[in-house]
């Protein structure tokens, strides 16, 4: 089973004090009468309120915030969560829904006067249709158990988080989550084509379905990345693909992130388009040699760059790719020439989080640059991390510029924490005035919540405030996220 | 009213007494005619930025389609989704902005293959019905940083808020391309042979069907884009995949052919000058070849046009009709049609009641006073 050992992020915020708003007393004293309504519209077993077992949804991947919820429910259907949200909505208590419970950024956090809504029961194929190029499933199935479903027809569904065993298409809806091949196949967003959504209010609505553009405004758009503040999402409609005839890597290793940044962005603009580009720094090359003995060289910067296509057309790729590549004069150029080679290539990157993890404690950000500013960046982490005196390591997405800066620190060091948080604020900083932002991949959640005010103007975040209060009036449904909690206070508190 | 800054526009929207008719170019006259003062974004013009190294380009909405175009063409670079031209097809006269394209969320043949115009779109600047300058996502290719107000610009045309500024993901141009032709086949063959192109492992950038094509007879293009030896090796391999058609099968490799040929399906040139309607259905292909029987049925003179591997069906039909269906999933956008029929019929298909209350609830927040093209969109 999926285990989140690779990502000892957890430890390093310790058990802090939270800063969520003050649970709603009066929704905590209704409790029994609250269970009661949802036992009435759920089976008995999809109500759950003892206190040690709602403990198992206290917490999403960003473990260093916990709080039980008030009760978590599992419905089956969609016109369960309908009814479940009915009766939250009559009872004004706050909802939070739940995937796989692995979102990095705390989006998956409840309240103790919350409800927790977890679709991990709705895990049904609904139709697979290979002449239109979909699946319709429900949303608590696994990422990867839907390409699982469609691969005795050697096809499958192009976005691949790392965590794509366990998370589920409902948090990757909401998070419009990445994954490594996205640089060809697109995010979440561009393989979606329909939701079935219930409104916090229990309406039920479809939007989208196997056709191609909206009818009105692109209201799929929007809901895809809301962050489960907008309405659940019970069914998806998703593009599937047949699978490429092969794929194959090449590592390349060179003395300076600068050159390895030229050399991506030479690829780039040769108008060849590989599936990955993926780029790790020393720190990062040294951790994984000693933790998995992958065989990298040792050197400044290395690069895996992954083609697709038949045989004869992967050696047309990789020829160009390496020409360009020799023009920087790589300290190592090394394809693979077997299903082995390219595991063995793939393994070092694989495993970068766990070695990471076994040197020290560290965060992962998830920043995104524009490419051209790549070498730029990993310089000022350079010298930042010199500043800070704590030592960082880059393992990330370059093709399309989001990084994933790992700051490495001593949770057992008083301070040390501190310094780092602040070091990674200071990171994601830089993303924005370089023309990034703050998050690629991963969601703003908790996590991010009080940065929004780099990137955005606060008429900005009004806008997007302004949207929900279309969707969800009464701010119910996962309220204390994305924005910051001084901006959506006066929303949270006129709703209670 | 042609501003030349974002602030300028502002105050124009902000001040405003009345509703505003928002145009780029002009060039893509369709929806509901909008009586108001026109508020044209031609003069917030110019490419601000373009990084070939990092596929993106930012520019004024008002930047002529064409502009962009050659600035991208001069690094071998282009849009990936092939926005089409209305003008031919509407009769319109102008220049095409990118903002417009924006706001219309246009694409082309390649949308099978990249998605539209919103699958390339990173970030929009934006002046609200209110007068507030907004920006949202930005020019980087991945960010889930807040809410994604890009997609929802995408396709507003212009009735959530004025594009100011709009920054986009771009692609090279493949160094080869080819065109595989299957003759004779009728719809359901025809749609049938797309499904199993876009079924394989090929990357197909095109997939079109004109049951009456240039030469009078049932046509299906099959396009393939990439380096030269995969472009080759892929239209062999497709070649064999079709055999069992039965159709005669050819491969176009001519240059000026295939953009000829892609045109004439992207602008949908066999509707150019005609007197007819012109109707756009977004619907599943399998479903197509039975919608388009039906309205043969009662209109057995219409023109078709298949795109999208059948996602998309272009038909002309005689004027004044309501060709909306209510029986595929999906929906029809009347595209060309008189005044008249674009006032009693509306252009873009209604929604679902919920939808409905969603869309005007957005609307109202956006553009508070429902000024900005009032009843363009229903
Ligand atoms: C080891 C590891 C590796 C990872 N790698 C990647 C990666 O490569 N790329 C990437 O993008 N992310 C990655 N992630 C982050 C995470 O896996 C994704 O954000 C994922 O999509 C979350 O899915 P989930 O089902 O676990 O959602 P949860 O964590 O349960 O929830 C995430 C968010 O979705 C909302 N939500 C859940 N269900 C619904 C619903 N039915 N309707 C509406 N909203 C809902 C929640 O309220 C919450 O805000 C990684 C995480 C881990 C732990």
């Amino acid at each position: 089973m999926f285990k989140l050992v690779i990502f000892p992020y957890q430890y390093w915020k310790g058990n802090r004090d939270m800063e969520m708003p003050a649970p709603d007393q009066s929704i905590i004293a209704r409790k029994a009468r609250i269970v009661d309504r949802l036992r009435s519209v759920l089976p008995a077993d999809a109500v759950i309120e003892d206190e040690v077992e709602t403990r198992a949804y206290e917490c999403d991947a960003l473990t260093a915030y916990r709080c039980p919820p008030l009760a978590a429910v599992l419905p089956a259907s969609t016109k369960e969560v309908s009814e479940v949200l009915k009766v939250c909505h009559a009872e004004g208590v706050p909802v939070v829904p739940r995937g796989a419970g692995t979102s990095l950024a705390g989006g998956a956090l409840p309240t103790a006067d919350s409800v927790i809504l977890g679709v991990a029961r709705m895990t049904e194929v609904l139709e697979t249709d290979y002449d239109n190029r979909f699946i319709r499933v429900q949303s608590g199935r696994t990422n990867l158990s839907v390409s699982g479903a469609v691969e005795e027809e050697d096809f499958f569904y192009a976005p691949d988080p790392s965590s794509q065993l366990a998370c589920a298409i409902a948090g990757n809806i909401a998070m419009n989550s990445g994954g490594a091949h996205c640089l060809k196949y697109g995010v979440t967003t561009n393989n979606l084509l329909g939701v079935t959504m219930v409104m916090m209010d229990g309406e039920i609505v479809e939007i989208g379905g196997a056709h191609l553009d909206a009818a009105g405004l692109d209201l799929l758009g929007l809901i895809c990345g809301s962050e489960g503040q907008l309405g659940v999402v019970t069914e998806a409609t998703l593009r599937i693909l047949r699978k490429p005839e092969g794929a194959r890597p090449v590592l390349m290793g060179f003395d300076s992130n600068e050159v390895a940044g030229q050399c991506v962005s030479d690829i780039i603009k040769a108008g060849i388009l590989p599936v990955a580009i993926e780029f790790m720094d020393r720190p990062c090359i040294r951790a994984t040699e000693a933790f998995a003995g992958a065989g990298y060289p040792d050197c400044e910067a290395l690069l895996i760059v992954e083609v697709e296509g038949s045989d004869e057309e992967i050696e047309a790729q990789l020829s160009r790719i390496n020409a360009i590549a020799r023009t920087h004069n790589p300290v190592e150029l090394r394809e693979s020439g077997s299903a082995e080679e390219s595991a063995k290539i793939w393994l070092g990157r694989k495993s970068a989080f766990g070695a990471m993890g076994q040197i020290n404690d560290y965060m992962c950000l998830d920043g995104t640059i524009p490419v051209s500013q790549l070498p730029y960046v990993l310089r000022r982490i350079g010298e930042m991390s010199k500043e800070y005196g704590l030592d960082v390591g880059n393992v990330f997405h370059a093709g399309d510029g989001n990084m994933h800066p790992l700051i490495l620190f001593d949770a057992n060091k008083p301070g040390d924490l501190e310094l780092c948080e602040a070091f990674g604020a200071d990171i994601l900083k830089l993303c924005v005035e370089v023309g990034g932002c703050l998050t690629g991949e991963h969601g703003v959640g908790i996590e991010k919540r009080d940065l929004m005010v780099d990137q955005y103007d606060p008429e900005d975040l009004e806008i997007q405030m302004a949207v929900k209060d279309v969707f969800d009036p009464d701010w119910l449904l996962n309220p204390a996220k994305v924005f910051p909690l001084a901006s959506s206070q006066e929303r949270r508190i006129a709703a209670e | 009213m042609r501003p030349e800054n974002e602030a300028a526009m502002a105050e124009m929207v902000k001040t405003a007494a009345g509703p505003l008719r928002v145009i780029g170019g002009g060039t893509r006259d369709i929806g509901a005619p909008v009586e108001g003062e026109t508020l044209s974004t031609a003069k917030m013009s110019g490419v601000s930025l373009y990084e070939p190294g990092a596929l993106t380009i930012v520019a004024g909405a008002g930047t002529p389609l064409a502009e962009i175009e050659a600035v991208l063409a001069a690094e071998e670079q282009r849009l990936a989704f092939e926005p089409m031209d209305h003008r031919p097809l509407l009769g319109t006269s102008g220049e095409p902005t990118i903002g417009g394209v924006v706001a219309a969320n246009v694409s082309g043949p390649r949308r099978i293959q990249v998605g539209s115009c919103r699958d390339s779109l990173l970030g929009v600047r934006f002046v609200d019905g209110a007068g507030r300058v907004l920006k949202n996502g930005g020019r980087v290719m991945k960010n889930v940083t807040g809410y994604d107000l890009v997609k929802l610009m995408a396709g507003s045309w212009g009735t959530l808020g004025v594009l100011s500024e709009v920054s986009l993901k771009v692609q090279a141009i493949p160094e080869a391309s080819a065109c595989v032709l299957l003759n004779g086949l009728d719809d359901v063959a025809a749609v049938n042979a797309m499904s199993m192109a876009l079924g394989s492992p090929y990357d197909i950038t095109g997939a079109a069907h004109a049951p009456v094509g240039v030469d009078g007879h049932p046509v299906t293009m099959i396009r393939i884009e990439g380096l030269e030896a995969s472009v080759a090796y892929r239209a062999e391999k497709l070649k064999a995949l079709f055999a069992k058609t039965g159709a005669e099968v050819l491969v176009e490799r001519t240059p000026e052919k295939l953009t000829a040929g892609w045109k004439w399906v992207r602008d949908a040139e066999l509707m150019q000058g005609g007197a007819g309607d012109v109707w756009r259905y977004s619907l599943k292909p399998s479903d197509a070849p039975q919608v388009v029987a039906d309205i043969q049925e009662q209109h057995p003179e219409i023109k078709v046009l298949y795109d999208w591997g059948g996602g998309l069906v272009w038909v002309e039909a005689p004027a004044g009709t309501d060709l909306r269906r209510s029986e595929f999933a999906g929906h029809a956008t009347l595209v060309r049609a008189s005044n008249a029929t674009r006032r009693a019929v509306p252009a873009f298909q209604p929604e679902p009641a919920p939808l409905v209350t969603i869309s005007k609830g957005l609307r109202a927040k956006f553009d508070p006073r429902g000024i900005l093209n009032p009843g363009l969109m229903g």
